[in-house]
C-alpha cells in the first residue's frame, strides 16, 4: 500500500471533486452539500493514508513523487512532506469537512460555495506539499482566490471592504516572493525551480538579506506580524464561519510554514542576522494583539485579534533557534487551528442564533444555552494555555525554549499568557454569564445535532494533544531539529547567548 | 487509636516494600475517573452524580489512609515515573542540547500520604454535606463534576515527583476554583471574583513558571528528589539559586494568598460555602505551603531566599488577622483568618520548622474545614452571610453551635485542641530559630504572638456576634439536615483530637513528617511548658477583650471619633491594597494602555492601509482603463480568455467597485504570466 501516492491523490480529490460538482445541477442544494461532505471525507480519509505511512523518525522529504513538467524551465512537479508539513496537511484534511458541516445552512450560491471551498482545500495541501517553488508558488495564489471569493460574496456586511483588503495584502507580499523565487531560480548554477536543488545555493549575504526580506514579506503577511496584520481582523469578521475557521487554522499557518520551510534553510545567514527583529515583531504582537483584543466589542473580532497574539507565540518559537521553541511552535500551529477553529465556530452559532457579533447585545447565555456555554469556556482554557489541553503544550515549549537561549526576553511574551486569560474570560463573563436580560437570549436554542458532530472531533484532539503529545512531537521533532541545525550552524549568533548563562 | 499509630511508628526502622503504597497512583486517578463519569452520566442518575463522587472520592480516601498505615508500618517511600513526552536525545537530559524529558511520576512518601488523607478526607467531608447544601441549586451536577475535577488535579499536584507535573496539577485546581467561586454567575459580582481569584494567581503562576525554568536550567532537571538532593550535596546554590527559588515562591504567593497577592482569597467567598471549605481552606490554598515544604532542602541552599519566604509570610499574618477584626460577612472573617492562618505555616517553612508547618497544616485543614461549614449551616439557616443579621443561633442551632465552638477553640489555640499544639510548635520553633541568632526567627516570634492575640480576639468576636445576645435576622432559623451536621461533628472530633498526635516527646507526627537534617528540639521546660502558658495567658487576655468591646459593648471601635476610627478605616478599606491595584496596575493597562494601543491601531496602522488603498484604487483605475482595457488584454492572448471566464464569475458580485477591483486582480495575473512568459 505504501507505493500508492497518497499524499498527491490527496491533493487533487478536493480539486476533482469541485470539477464534478460543477456538473450538479445549482438548485440541488442537498445534492451539493452531500457531495461537498463526501469528497472532504474521501480527502481525509487519504491523508489518512499518510500519516500511516509516514516514517516517524526521519527528517526527510516522504510520500512524494517527482515528474518532470515544463523541462525547459526547469519546472517540475515535485511534492513531499516531512514532519512540518505532515500536521499542516492533516490539520487542512481533517478540518475541511468540518467546514462543510458548518457551512451547512449556506442558502445563497451554494453551488459557487462548495466549488471554492474545495478549490481552496487543494490550494492548501498543495502549498504543504509542493517541494518546487513554481509549484509552491502556483498552490499559495490557488488558495488566494477561493478565499478571497469566499468573504467577498457570502460575508457579512463590510465583505468588499475586507475581501479587497485581504487581497491586496497577500498580493503585494506574493509579489516580492515571486520576484525573490525569480533571483533564486537564476542564481541557481542549473537553473531549476526545485527546492531541494535551490538549497544550499552559494548566495553573497547582501543578496541574502535581500531574498529573505521579500520572503519574509510575503510570510510576514500572511501569519500575520504586527504591523502588517491590520488585513486579519476584517477579513476574518467579514468572512462566512467556514471562511474564518479555515483562514485562523490553516491559511495563516501557510506564512508560519513559509519561514520554516522556506525562510531559514534558503538563507539561513540572513534569518540568523534578523533574529532579534523578528523575535522582538513577534513579542510585540504577542502584547499587542492580546491589548487590542481585549478593547474589541464584537465578539468575532476578538478572536481574530487573539490570532494576532497567538502567531506571535508561534513566530516566537521558530525564531529562538531552540528544539524546544520550533517543535512548539510547529505544535502550536496545530494548536491555535484546533483551538480558534473552535471558537470561530462557536462564534458562528451565536451569530446563526442572534444575527449579532456584538458582545453587549448577549449576556447570560449560559442560562438558555448551557451546552454551548461550556463548550466556549472549555476551548476558551484551551487557547489560554490550560494544562491537559492543547495549548498548553505549545505555549510551555515555546516559553522554555526562549528561555533557555534568552532567558529574560521571555518574560513579556509570558505576560501575553495572562493578558489572554484576561480577554477570553472576560468576554465569556459577558457573554455567557450574569442575568438574562432580553427576550432573543432567553429563547435561543442550544446547540444541534450538527454542531456537536462538527465540534466533537476538534474537542477530542484538543484533549488528546493536552494530555498526549508524544506522537505528535516525535513525527514534529526530526525535521524541527534540521531547521534549528540551519538556524543555528554559524558563529553568528554569539555563544553569550547560549544555555546555562544565566545571569 | 494513638497508640496502634505509635507502635507502627517505631516499626518504620525496618523498612520494606509496601503493597498498598505501590498502588497510590489510583489515589488521583479515581476523582478524574468519577469526574468524567460524573460529567457525562451525572444528570441521568437518582443522585445527579453526587453518589459517585462520593465514592469515588471514599475510595481514594480509604486507599489514603491504607497507604498510609503501610508508610507508617514500615514499607518504603515510592518514586516511579513515565515518561510523558521528550524533545532531543534522551541521554541528553539538560536545557543545552535542546532536548527535554517531561514525565508523570508518583512521589509517595510521608508528606504526600499526610496530604492525601487530608485532602480526600476534607473532600470526602465537603462532598456528603453539599448533598445538603447545594440540595436545590440548578447546576447540582455540574457542580459535583468540577468537586471531583478539583480534587483529582490536587491530587495529581500532591503526588508530582516533578515540577512540571506539578504546575498541571496547580493550574488545575486554579481553573477548578475559578469554576466554584463564579458558580452562581448569574450575578456579575461572583463572576468578576472568579475571574480576579484567576488571574491575580496566575500573576504569580509567571513567576512560578520562571522559577520551573530557572531550576531546570541550573539543575538540568524538574525532578523534584533529584533538585533536594542536588541543592543538599551543595550542587546548585548562589544568587542563581536564589533568584529561582524566589520566583518559584511568586507561585505559593498568589496560590497560598500570602502578602501582596492575598487580595483574590476574600473574594473567593462568593463561592458557595462547601467549596470555600474544600479549596480556599483545606487543601488548594495549601498548595503552595506543600510545595514550598517539598522544596525546602532547595530553599534552604537558596540564600536569604527562605527569610523572605518567612517575612513576607509575617507580613501576611498579621495584617490578615488585624482585617479578620472588623469583617462583618462571616465567610470573609474566615477567609481573612486563612490568610492569617497560611502566613503561619509559610512562616514555620521560612524559619526552616518543617515538621511545624506541615503539623498546623494539618490540624488547621481539619479544624477551618468544621469552621466554614459550620458557617454554611449558619448561613443555610438564615439566609445572610452578615453576621449583623445573625446572634442567639446558639438556642436554635444547638449542633452547629456545639461543633462550631469546638472549631473556634482550636483557632484560637486553646489547649487540648488541634490549633494549640500546633501553632505552638510553630511560635516554640521561631523561638529557638531566634535565638540562634536569626533575624527573621525574631520577626516571626514577636509578629507570630501578636497574631496569635488578633486571632483569639476576632475568634471571640465572631462566636458572640454570632451565638450569643438576641436573634438579628428574620424569620425562625433551623438546625440544618443530618447531611450537613454529621460532616461538622466527624470534623469537631478530629478539631479536638488530631492535635494529640503532635503533643511534644510524645507525639507520633515528628517521626512521621520530617526532614532529614532537621533538628528536632528536646522537650525544654522554657520552650514547651512556659511559652505555650504565655500564649494561653495572651489568648484569654484578647478573649476578655473581646468580650468587653463586642458582648459588653464598654469599648467602641467601630464608630467615628473613638481612639480606634483611624485604625478602623485602614482596615475597612483593606490597607488600601485594592485601590492601589486597581488605581496602579489594573486601570492604567485597561484604559490608557489598551486604548492607546487600539487607538494606533484604527486610526494611524489601519490610516495608513486605507490611505494606500486609495491611492491604488486611484492607479488601478487607470490601469484597469488604460492598461488593461488597451494594452494587456490583447498582449497576452491568455489573459482575454481568463477574463472571459471570470466574468462568469464576476456577475454574483454586485458592486461596480468590486469589479474594478477583481479587473484589477486580474490584470495583476496577467502581468505575471507575462513576467514568466518573457522571463
Amino acid at each position: 500500500m505504501s507505493d500508492f501516492p497518497f499524499l498527491d491523490v490527496a491533493i487533487f480529490v478536493p480539486l476533482g471533486g469541485a470539477v464534478l460538482i460543477g456538473l450538479i445541477p445549482k438548485d440541488r442544494h442537498d445534492v451539493i452539500r452531500w457531495a461537498s461532505l463526501f469528497v472532504t471525507l474521501a480527502a481525509f480519509a487519504v491523508t489518512l493514508g499518510v500519516l500511516v505511512n509516514f516514517e516517524t523518525s526521519s527528517a526527510d522529504f516522504q510520500l512524494g513523487s517527482q515528474a518532470e513538467w515544463i523541462k525547459d524551465w526547469g519546472i517540475s512537479y515535485s511534492t513531499g512532506i516531512d514532519g512540518i508539513s505532515l500536521f499542516m496537511v492533516m490539520l487542512t484534511s481533517f478540518l475541511m469537512p468540518l467546514c462543510v458541516l458548518v457551512s451547512w445552512r449556506i442558502e445563497t450560491r451554494v453551488k459557487p460555495y462548495f466549488i471554492f471551498l474545495l478549490a481552496l482545500e487543494t490550494g492548501m495541501l498543495g502549498v504543504f506539499s509542493a517541494l518546487d517553488m513554481f509549484l509552491f508558488y502556483l498552490f499559495w495564489e490557488a488558495s488566494l482566490v477561493p478565499m478571497y471569493f469566499l468573504i467577498g460574496m457570502w460575508g457579512y456586511q463590510n465583505r468588499l471592504y475586507a475581501a479587497m483588503k485581504f487581497f491586496l495584502f497577500t498580493l503585494v507580499g506574493s509579489l516580492l516572493m515571486l520576484v525573490a523565487i525569480l533571483f533564486l531560480y537564476f542564481a541557481a548554477g542549473d537553473p531549476s525551480f526545485g527546492y531541494r536543488e535551490l538549497l544550499g545555493t552559494p548566495l553573497a549575504l547582501d543578496t541574502q538579506r535581500l531574498l529573505f526580506l521579500a520572503f519574509f514579506a510575503s510570510f510576514a503577511v500572511k501569519v500575520p506580524l504586527v504591523p502588517l496584520h491590520t488585513w486579519l481582523p476584517d477579513a476574518h469578521t467579514e468572512a462566512p464561519t467556514a471562511g474564518s475557521v479555515m483562514l485562523a487554522a490553516v491559511l495563516l499557518k501557510m506564512g508560519a510554514y513559509g519561514l520554516i520551510r522556506f525562510g531559514i534553510p534558503l538563507f539561513p545567514d540572513a534569518a540568523r542576522e534578523l533574529v532579534p527583529v523578528i523575535m522582538g515583531l513577534a513579542i510585540v504582537g504577542i502584547i499587542y494583539g492580546a491589548l487590542v483584543a481585549a478593547m474589541q466589542k464584537d465578539l468575532k473580532r476578538l478572536i481574530a485579534y487573539s490570532s494576532v497574539a497567538h502567531l506571535g507565540f508561534v513566530v516566537l518559537g521558530i525564531f529562538v533557534g531552540s528544539l524546544q521553541g520550533m517543535s512548539g511552535g510547529i505544535l502550536q500551529m496545530v494548536n491555535h487551528g484546533l483551538s480558534t477553529g473552535a471558537l470561530f465556530m462557536l462564534v458562528g452559532m451565536l451569530y446563526d442564533r442572534r444575527h449579532t457579533r456584538q458582545i453587549a447585545d448577549f449576556g447570560g447565555l449560559g442560562k438558555s444555552a448551557p451546552i454551548i456555554a461550556g463548550l466556549f469556556l472549555f476551548v476558551a482554557l484551551s487557547s489560554i494555555g490550560l494544562p491537559g489541553l492543547n495549548g498548553f503544550v505549545g505555549e510551555f515549549l515555546i516559553l522554555v525554549g526562549t528561555y533557555v537561549r534568552y532567558s529574560w526576553w521571555v518574560v513579556p511574551a509570558t505576560f501575553g499568557v495572562v493578558l489572554a486569560a484576561i480577554y477570553l474570560l472576560w468576554a465569556y463573563q459577558r457573554v455567557f454569564q450574569g442575568p438574562l436580560t432580553s427576550e432573543p437570549n432567553r429563547t435561543m436554542p442550544d446547540i444541534n445535532v450538527r454542531e456537536v458532530i462538527m465540534l466533537a472531533p476538534l474537542l477530542a484532539l484538543i484533549v488528546f494533544i493536552g494530555v498526549y503529545p508524544k506522537p505528535f512531537l516525535d513525527r514534529i521533532n526530526p525535521s524541527a531539529e534540521k531547521v534549528v541545525r540551519q538556524l543555528n550552524d554559524s558563529s553568528v549568533i554569539p555563544q553569550e547567548g547560549l544555555a546555562g548563562e544565566v545571569p | 487509636m494513638n497508640g496502634s499509630f505509635f507502635l507502627a511508628a517505631e516499626a518504620a526502622a525496618s523498612s520494606r516494600d509496601g503493597f498498598i503504597t505501590s498502588l497510590m497512583w489510583l489515589v488521583p486517578l479515581l476523582p478524574f475517573v468519577s469526574t468524567i463519569a460524573i460529567g457525562f452520566f451525572g444528570k441521568k442518575t437518582k443522585s445527579g452524580g453526587s453518589t459517585i463522587g462520593i465514592f469515588a472520592v471514599g475510595t481514594a480516601f480509604v486507599i489514603s489512609l491504607l497507604g498510609f498505615i503501610d508508610l507508617a508500618s514500615g514499607a518504603h517511600a515510592v518514586e516511579k515515573a513515565w515518561t510523558w513526552f521528550q524533545l532531543g536525545d534522551p541521554g541528553g537530559h539538560g536545557a543545552e542540547s535542546g532536548g527535554l524529558v517531561l514525565q508523570f511520576g508518583m512521589n509517595y512518601d510521608f508528606l504526600t500520604g499526610i496530604m492525601f488523607v487530608v485532602v480526600t478526607g476534607i473532600s470526602l467531608m465537603v462532598h456528603i454535606y453539599s448533598t445538603g447544601y447545594m440540595h436545590d441549586d440548578s447546576r447540582y451536577t455540574w457542580f459535583f463534576t468540577a468537586l471531583s475535577l478539583f480534587t483529582g488535579s490536587m491530587l495529581l499536584l500532591v503526588i508530582a515527583n516533578n515540577l512540571m507535573q506539578a504546575l498541571v496539577g496547580w493550574e488545575g485546581v486554579g481553573v477548578c476554583s475559578y469554576f466554584l467561586i463564579g458558580h452562581y454567575w448569574e450575578e456579575k459580582e461572583n463572576s468578576s471574583a472568579a475571574i480576579k481569584a484567576f488571574i491575580t494567581t496566575r500573576i504569580g503562576d509567571v513567576g512560578f513558571l520562571f522559577g520551573i525554568f530557572g531550576l531546570f536550567i541550573i539543575g538540568g532537571t524538574f525532578n523534584i528528589p533529584e533538585l533536594n538532593h542536588l541543592a543538599e550535596d551543595g550542587a546548585i546554590g548562589g544568587t542563581t539559586l536564589m533568584i529561582a527559588a524566589l520566583l518559584l515562591f511568586l507561585g505559593p504567593v498568589g496560590k497560598s494568598a500570602q502578602f501582596p497577592l492575598h487580595v483574590w482569597l476574600p473574594d473567593a467567598m462568593a463561592g458557595p460555602t462547601p467549596v470555600s471549605a474544600l479549596i480556599h481552606a483545606a487543601t488548594m490554598v495549601v498548595a503552595g505551603i506543600y510545595l514550598v515544604a517539598r522544596m525546602l532542602p532547595v530553599y534552604e541552599a537558596a540564600g536569604a531566599a527562605l527569610d523572605v519566604v518567612a517575612i513576607v509570610a509575617a507580613i501576611t499574618m498579621l495584617i490578615a488577622a488585624g482585617l479578620a477584626v472588623i469583617q462583618d460577612d462571616i465567610k470573609r472573617v474566615l477567609a481573612y483568618s486563612t490568610i492569617s492562618q497560611l502566613g503561619y505555616m509559610m512562616a514555620a517553612l521560612g524559619v526552616g520548622a518543617y515538621t511545624a508547618g506541615i503539623f498546623h497544616l494539618f490540624t488547621h485543614a481539619v479544624f477551618k474545614a468544621l469552621l466554614f461549614l459550620g458557617a454554611g449551616s449558619l448561613i443555610h439557616a438564615v439566609h445572610s452571610n452578615n453576621m449583623s443579621d445573625m446572634g442567639g443561633l446558639r438556642k436554635y442551632m444547638p449542633h452547629t453551635y456545639k461543633t462550631f465552638m469546638i472549631g473556634s477553640l482550636a483557632l484560637a489555640g486553646i489547649f487540648p485542641f488541634a490549633g494549640f499544639f500546633s501553632k505552638d510548635e510553630i511560635l516554640a520553633s521561631s523561638l529557638h530559630h531566634a535565638v540562634d541568632g536569626s533575624p527573621a526567627g525574631w520577626i516571626v516570634f514577636v509578629v507570630g504572638m501578636l497574631t496569635a492575640f488578633l486571632t483569639a480576639l476576632y475568634v471571640t468576636r465572631m462566636v458572640i456576634k454570632t451565638f450569643f445576645g438576641d436573634f438579628r435576622g428574620h424569620g425562625e432559623p433551623h438546625e440544618s439536615p443530618g447531611s450537613m451536621v454529621t460532616p461538622l461533628w466527624i470534623l469537631a472530633i478530629g478539631s479536638a483530637t488530631v492535635g494529640l498526635l503532635g503533643i511534644p516527646v510524645i507525639g507520633v507526627f515528628q517521626d512521621w513528617i520530617t526532614l532529614p537534617g532537621e533538628e528536632h528540639h528536646a522537650f525544654s521546660f522554657g520552650y514547651n511548658i512556659i511559652l505555650p502558658a504565655v500564649t494561653m495567658v495572651l489568648a484569654g487576655f484578647a478573649g476578655w477583650l473581646g468580650y468587653l468591646m463586642f458582648y459588653k459593648d464598654r469599648i467602641k471601635v467601630d464608630i467615628l471619633g473613638s481612639p480606634f476610627a483611624w485604625a478602623y478605616r485602614f482596615l475597612e478599606n483593606k490597607y488600601y491594597l485594592d485601590d492601589i491595584y486597581m488605581g496602579g496596575v489594573i486601570r492604567p493597562v485597561q484604559y490608557p494602555i489598551a486604548r492607546f494601543t487600539y487607538w494606533t491601531n484604527q486610526h494611524i496602522l489601519d490610516g495608513v492601509v486605507n490611505g494606500v488603498a486609495a491611492g491604488t484604487i486611484a492607479v488601478a483605475d487607470q490601469t484597469y482603463d488604460k492598461l488593461d482595457q488597451k494594452g494587456i488584454d490583447y498582449l497576452v492572448n491568455g489573459a482575454a480568455g481568463l477574463t472571459g471566464v471570470s466574468g462568469g464569475l464576476l456577475k454574483y458580485i454586485q458592486s461596480g467597485n468590486i469589479q474594478r477591483y477583481a479587473a484589477v486582480l486580474f490584470a495583476a495575473v496577467a502581468i505575471f504570466v507575462a513576467l514568466l512568459a518573457l522571463t
